[in-house]
């Protein structure tokens, strides 16, 4: 890769699989449980956190040196509420709806686990280029799995992708649901997310024993 | 016959399929291995045995519930007799034959779903068949309403087996109930189908009319009857008993469920001690709530004051607490292993079945909740009773006077009673 310093490709892809802050490092379980109900809001929730912990990294990477070591955790959370509160502003100007239906979870991205711990890990440690692509990496790794879990969950729970009907009409009963298949309403409130996760955990792990944890 | 499938057996040890051709060999015959390596006490009840017995006391429920489904069906088109008689209303062959075509094929998909799980995860892991889905599958068919639809049967049986048991390990590994975690799945992935009064008879999903008029069949369960405000119902207590009300395949017959009980208790498969501190919590709950209404706490058109008013010990006769106090609370596996825990654990589930029963508007059945919450609370149960019990003897210890000779000392005492 041309682009990219095997290294610093490995920022972005390392997170997105082996290292996965939702399944290996299991941070950001609450958000992931929360909003995944539907595709749409796992999307905007995968680009949100995108765009908080890439901006973040890189304000937190030029600021480390100047930082006094002891007041670290409010300077970041400084950093990270004022990037949530211009995500949360935007949402509700443009996807009033949405925005809505994230609700209190958009602000909660500052409580987000990844966020901060990437702040303390990577980015007080790491120049600002490779704490951008730590960033960007580690929330796709997040965003990867709230869109597969997103996925999964609004297919099987309402029968639609984004809002668009796929399988059919239940009340009509056209498509699949003529078959007399019906939608699984257990799909659709939180625990399910955590068994949906739990899935990816139990394929992933026994794809690459490596990363299963000593007991 | 016996010796060739021994042979046969040496050949194909290591193979892939070994595992799945000996779940059928062990089914069949008692192994010929003998165990090579320190003394072993032979017992005549290994756990395809217990699972056996299990299933033995819940066949009477099984052919009740279809008698049942029969009579149910008939009597929602025809009317109720108005002179029951056991042998001309309902052991029929017409109700016979109308329960096994709508039950039979619900057990036929709970053990082929299950067992198929059980043969692939064995063959996968590489490990004998267990044989723990056997009362299960026999345990899901008695719990759901007749009219389940078979696939989603098999999705909650696949789900229930994966997810409540092979991800922890296996038979014998599980927090929860596997039948419990079937339930609980299809009453959340399902509710229409799970609750309501189109379900407990057949064909009153499809609308099929009663006899003479326009109205579609129905059939309320007491406890959604009650749950809906009403005080007074039609079904008489000796119909609770024997079970000829509507409700889950075999669950409603509190008879048949009593002696099944009292067989798994003489034969020393289920514990005496979950059933009756269950009894004990479930009775003390009605008690409770019918103090309440006593006391005219509550007043009569409150939503509660249906189930709150309901006589304390006929919660035991109606819905699932029966069947579920004496063949889901005493899985061996889920269950307090502690004679002291048993106790805690089983009456904690009577006490907050009923409490369920009564606070649940969407669901008046709670019994299925509070037992898969106590499944979750046993170890932690035991945790405590076991921990305690090495406090009083530490204790006794101190305040001993120690008669030995003086060479053992107190150290010595301790490891022993620790």
């Amino acid at each position: 890769m041309a682009l990219l310093s095997k290294k610093d490709a490995n920022l972005i892809l390392d997170p997105l699989a082996d290292n996965n802050p939702i399944t290996i490092q299991v941070l950001g379980i609450c958000s992931a449980l929360a909003i995944t109900a539907e595709l749409k809001a796992s999307l905007v929730m995968a680009i949100s956190v995108i765009f908080v912990l890439g901006v973040g990294n890189v304000v937190i990477s030029l600021m480390r040196n100047v930082i006094p070591s002891k007041i670290r955790i409010i300077v970041q959370l400084i950093v990270v509420a004022t990037l949530v509160i211009i995500v949360d502003q935007v949402l509700k100007a443009f996807a009033y709806e949405l925005s809505k239906t994230l609700s209190v979870f958009v602000g909660l991205i500052i409580t987000n686990c990844i966020i901060m711990g990437r702040f303390e890990a990577f980015a007080l440690g790491n120049g600002p280029w490779k704490s951008f692509l730590d960033g960007i990496g580690n929330a796709l790794g997040y965003g990867v799995i709230l869109i597969i879990v997103g996925f999964f969950r609004e297919l099987f729970g309402s029968g639609t992708l984004f809002g668009i009907p796929v399988l059919g009409d239940p009340i009509a009963k056209t498509g699949l649901y003529a078959t007399g298949y019906e939608n699984n309403g257990f799909m659709i409130i939180p625990p399910a997310a955590l068994i949906v996760v739990g899935i990816i955990i139990w394929v992933q792990r026994s794809r690459n024993k490596a990363l299963i944890e000593e007991a | 016959m016996k010796e060739k499938l021994h042979q046969i057996k040496e050949k194909y040890k290591g193979k892939k399929m070994a595992p799945a051709f000996n779940a059928i060999h062990t089914f069949l015959y008692s192994p010929n291995e003998t165990t090579h390596s320190g003394s072993h006490v032979r017992s005549a009840d290994d756990l395809k045995r217990t699972m056996n017995t299990v299933i033995m006391a819940l066949v009477p429920c099984l052919l009740f519930g279809i008698f049942n489904a029969g009579y149910q069906h008939y009597s929602a088109i025809n009317g109720f007799p108005a002179e029951f008689s056991l042998f001309e209303h309902f052991l029929t062959w017409e109700n016979f034959w109308l329960g096994a075509i709508t039950v039979l094929p619900i057990v036929i998909v709970s053990y082929g779903v299950g067992l198929a799980i059980e043969f692939i995860f064995a063959v996968i892991k590489g490990h004998e068949v267990e044989e723990g889905y056997l009362v299960t599958g026999m345990l899901v068919p008695l719990i759901v309403p007749v009219d389940t639809p078979l696939w989603m049967l098999a999705v909650a049986v696949a789900f229930g087996v994966v997810i409540g048991k092979e991800v922890f390990g296996g038979t014998g590994m599980n927090i929860l109930n596997p039948a419990l975690t079937i339930r609980a799945f299809l009453f959340f992935a399902y509710p229409t189908w799970m609750s309501g009064d189109k379900v407990w008879v057949h064909g009153a999903k499809d609308g099929i009319t009663q006899a003479g008029s326009a109205d579609a069949i129905s059939g309320e369960t007491v406890l959604g009857y009650l749950a809906q405000g009403n005080t007074e119902f039609t079904y008489s207590l000796s119909d609770m008993f024997y079970g000829f009300i509507p409700g889950s395949v075999g669950e409603t017959s509190t008879l048949l469920i009593l002696l099944g009980g009292l067989f798994l208790i003489f034969s020393k498969i289920a514990s005496w001690r979950i059933m009756l501190s269950a009894v004990i919590g479930s009775l003390a709950m009605g008690l409770i709530f019918n103090g309440i209404v006593a006391a005219e706490w509550i007043p009569e058109y409150s939503k509660f004051y249906g189930l709150m008013n309901f006589e304390y010990w006929q919660h035991l006769l109606v819905g699932g607490l029966a069947f579920g106090i004496v063949f889901m609370a005493t899985d061996p596996v889920t269950g307090s292993q502690t004679n002291r825990g048993k106790w805690i654990y089983g009456f904690l589930i009577g006490f907050m079945s009923v409490m369920i029963r009564v606070f649940n508007p969407g669901y008046p059945e709670g019994v299925f909740l509070a037992i898969l919450l106590m499944n979750v609370f046993a170890p932690t149960i035991d945790h405590y009773v076991v921990r305690g019990n090495i406090k009083r003897r530490m204790k006794r210890l101190k305040t001993a006077t120690i008669h030995p000779k003086v060479t053992d000392g107190v150290e010595a005492l301790k490891t022993e009673t620790v």
